[in-house]
């Protein structure tokens, strides 16, 4: 049915066929048939209302209740060439997993994704499934709506949380090799998570006081509840992964004194976290924010919650949120939430160009938000206090494609206009942060600062030290930061070997 | 979770707070800071390092009581833990023989220019210390700067101490007087700024600990954005240390001002909730 089939990896493609000629999945796939399944509607993800969900920062998706996990299960076709596996970043066995969902084993499903994949709940939520296992799904080509993987691997991971009954895999005795880790985000959590379950001792060193990097203090609590993240490193505790809080890597000590200690490989997954600006004038006025420090008031110290804790942030009367990624999808949707009478995106394409995800946008106009496209603030205006009180934008208009591939935006002359404004959001993306890349001679960085790694195995120039994630790609997604910390973690549990 | 070795006042409102950090001991040097939380509901609050010790593994801060946070702080008692204790954090304070260098300490600064007022002397340089204090009673650490000081002058707008003189004239008549090479100054913004505008006729290169509003102070997030030379940058990370004459004050003068509402607020309701 696909245009043309996708090749797989050898050994991924074994992997998946082992599972796809078992007597029970062929006896699924002949009951009901293709033809049927093909005319079966997805099933939708429940949500809060736009009023109720607009004041608070409880999550918006409710989750599919079992049945309707079940039917949606029902409408994958479980295709011998699946093009949802080659679409997914750490090669989940999506057929299998949606198989048992479709014959109500649904911790054996959350087995089967955890396989590959250590934080099925997050990566339920925050993967723009849309432009990966979903955008190659062979349903998709055929009938034009594809089967909602993403719904469902949030589903089962939830489901098993709910159940009590997360599962531990079989650990292989203690190989007695120390692995340091150098952050606690999604390509640390998911590289310390791969390593224990090879055996190794692993420590996870993390600059802030609780786990999560971008999941803790970017991603909102109404996108991922904490509780969700909490329990996800619950798991990779009981794997043995152990995580010291409080340590910055280069400033607490330097991957030499580590060495000196005893570890042997090192994860770099430090991140893009150095905010852009956009060095226009009044950008340091009070009530301009870098989205970081935005969201990491709100989320990592509670601020939507002051004064039951003690950090503050404003609470804006007309908000602007530059930008149009998920982050400024973030930024925005917490100034409504936080009480904004206007809560406005403004981006300098048009919609189209916007790199957000669609249901992020979605989620954000059933809200209310307003969108300014074509528009670029070109210097802030201050009161007698140094506050921020206004902003003059100029309009613009799509040019000739640039590098990217995207219209460039190009000024309309002419159209300055200025708009009342007491909160900016700078949310126009971030550079990998150098603080640890400077303690580290003869480590080499590219042209962004970013770490140059071999891409098959991520290994960076220095021996036994590994990198994954925005460190090495200066701002991607969640997912494919996981996939590369999959791949570190096979090379240094290689290299240990060696 | 950090633990602490002892938190006491040295004189009234500036505490000292001693915590057990084995890792930020050994690595600290000059003019770096830690952040550091009073409790699980507190803030993120940069604090100098004011002395540490490898052997035993503890990091000492001086802080003002000021806002709900130093408020927890100051309540605190040995064996206690707090959540968040890191560092150190920021580029260290260059040391190097200048010659004669005199230090201008005030407030918390006093003991968060200990550190580089022992290493300069040990890098040959000669010391001269103007500590400021708003009264006699309020000076501290006097014995120690003494140690690694060829002169201490005490500085203060009460008429009883060295004649009510404030840190500016200090610092002027010592310029008038000699030749300096270099001058430092940490304590609060006005007293780094009062000392930069003294030393800027003559040109005499005066290094400033700025002290803006942080959150992660690792250059994650830019809330300690200021302009040094023109230039935006990051506290935490570019600094704390930055050319006094370079300095937009102004600008860290309205930043720091930033949540005046807001820690009204919340130490409001810290009192009426522990004060008896």
């Amino acid at each position: 049915m696909a245009e043309k089939p996708i090749e797989l990896p050898p050994e991924l493609a074994a992997r998946l066929k082992a599972e796809y000629v078992k007597d029970w999945r062929a006896e699924l796939r002949r009951n009901p048939p293709v033809k049927e399944r093909m005319k079966l509607p997805r099933q939708p993800m429940p949500q809060r209302g736009a009023g109720e969900r607009g004041r608070d920062f409880l999550e918006v998706n409710r989750g599919l209740s079992p049945e309707a996990a079940a039917a949606e299960a029902r409408r994958c076709l479980d295709c011998a060439k699946p093009g949802c596996v080659s679409g997914c970043p750490v090669s989940i066995d999506i057929p299998s997993f949606i198989k048992l969902v479709e014959k109500g084993e649904f911790i054996a499903a959350a087995f089967k994704i955890k396989e590959t994949n250590a934080l099925p709940a997050i990566c339920g939520r925050v993967c723009p499934q849309e432009s990966q296992c979903e955008a190659v799904c062979n349903l998709k080509k055929a009938a034009g709506v594809p089967v909602a993987i993403g719904n469902l691997e949030r589903f089962v991971a939830d489901y098993e949380r709910a159940a009590g009954e997360v599962a531990l895999p079989e650990l292989p005795p203690p190989t007695g090799r120390k692995v340091a880790v150098i952050g606690a985000g999604p390509a640390g959590l998911t590289a310390a998570g791969e390593l224990a379950k090879k055996g190794h001792a692993v420590t996870i060193f993390e600059a802030l006081h609780e786990p999560g990097g971008v999941l803790i203090y970017g991603i909102p609590e109404f996108r991922l509840p904490k509780a969700i993240l909490k329990a996800e490193v619950e798991y990779l505790r009981r794997l043995g992964v152990e995580i010291r809080y409080n340590f910055v890597a280069g400033k607490t000590a330097a991957i030499d004194d580590l060495k000196a200690r005893g570890y042997e490989a090192f994860f770099i997954g430090t991140g893009a976290g150095l905010p852009n600006f956009m060095k226009i004038p009044g950008e340091n006025l009070v009530g301009v924010y870098s989205a970081n420090e935005y969201l990491t008031r709100v989320n990592l110290m509670r601020a939507y919650d002051f004064p039951a804790y003690d950090t503050p942030v404003f609470r804006a009367k007309n908000a602007a949120v530059i930008g149009g990624g998920n982050v400024a999808m973030d930024s925005v949707r917490t100034a409504k939430r936080l009480g904004a009478e206007r809560a406005m995106i403004i981006y300098r394409r048009s919609r189209r160009e916007m790199p957000a995800r669609e249901e992020e946008v979605a989620h954000a106009e059933e809200e209310g938000i307003e969108f300014h496209f074509l528009t670029v603030p070109i210097r802030y205006e201050g009161d007698a206090y140094g506050r921020l009180a206004s902003m003059t934008c100029l309009r613009m208009e799509l040019g000739e494609p640039d590098a990217s591939g995207r219209r460039r935006p190009v000024p309309v002359p002419g159209s300055e206009f200025t708009a009342p404004v007491d909160l900016v959001v700078v949310a126009i993306g971030q550079s990998p942060n150098p603080l640890l890349l400077e303690t580290m001679p003869g480590l080499k960085v590219g042209k962004w600062g970013t770490i140059e790694v071999d891409p098959a195995t991520m290994a960076s120039s220095l021996p036994g030290v590994y990198a994954g994630g925005d460190i090495i790609r200066g701002g991607a997604t969640v997912i494919l930061a996981m996939g590369d910390a999959r791949t570190a973690a096979a090379s240094i549990d290689a290299y240990l070997k060696s | 979770m950090p633990r602490i070795i002892a938190q006491r006042r040295l004189v009234p409102n500036l505490h000292l707070i001693e915590v057990e950090a084995p890792d930020t001991a050994r690595a600290a040097k000059p003019g770096q800071f830690v952040i550091l939380m009073p409790d699980a509901r507190g803030e993120r609050i940069p604090l100098s390092i004011a002395d540490w010790n490898a052997a035993r593994g503890t990091v000492t801060s001086v802080f003002l009581v000021l806002g709900t946070a130093t408020r927890k702080l100051a309540l605190l008692k040995s064996n206690d833990e707090i959540p968040v204790f890191v560092g150190p954090l920021g580029r260290p304070t260059e040391i190097a023989n200048f010659g004669t260098v005199v230090l201008a300490a005030g407030c918390y600064g006093i003991g968060a220019l200990w550190p580089t007022a022992r290493a300069l002397r040990r890098a040959g340089n000669r010391v001269i210390t103007v500590l400021d204090a708003k009264a006699s009673y309020l000076v501290y650490w006097d014995d120690r700067y003494r140690r690694v000081s060829e002169r201490l002058i005490v500085s203060s707008r009460d008429p009883g101490i060295g004649g009510g003189e404030y840190v500016a004239e200090k610092i002027k008549a010592l310029v008038a007087a000699e030749k300096i090479d270099r001058v430092m100054a940490v304590g609060c913004t006005a007293f780094m700024r009062s000392v930069s505008e003294a030393t800027r006729p003559a040109g005499i290169k005066t290094i400033v600990s700025l002290n803006p509003i942080m959150v992660d102070g690792t250059g994650m997030c830019g809330a300690c954005r200021c302009t040094a030379a023109g230039k935006t940058k990051f506290a935490c990370v570019d600094g704390p240390d930055f050319d006094g004459h370079e300095v937009d004050w102004d600008e860290l003068f309205l930043r720091r001002k930033s949540y005046f509402d807001e820690e009204i607020q919340a130490l409001c309701r810290w009192e009426k909730e522990n004060l008896p």
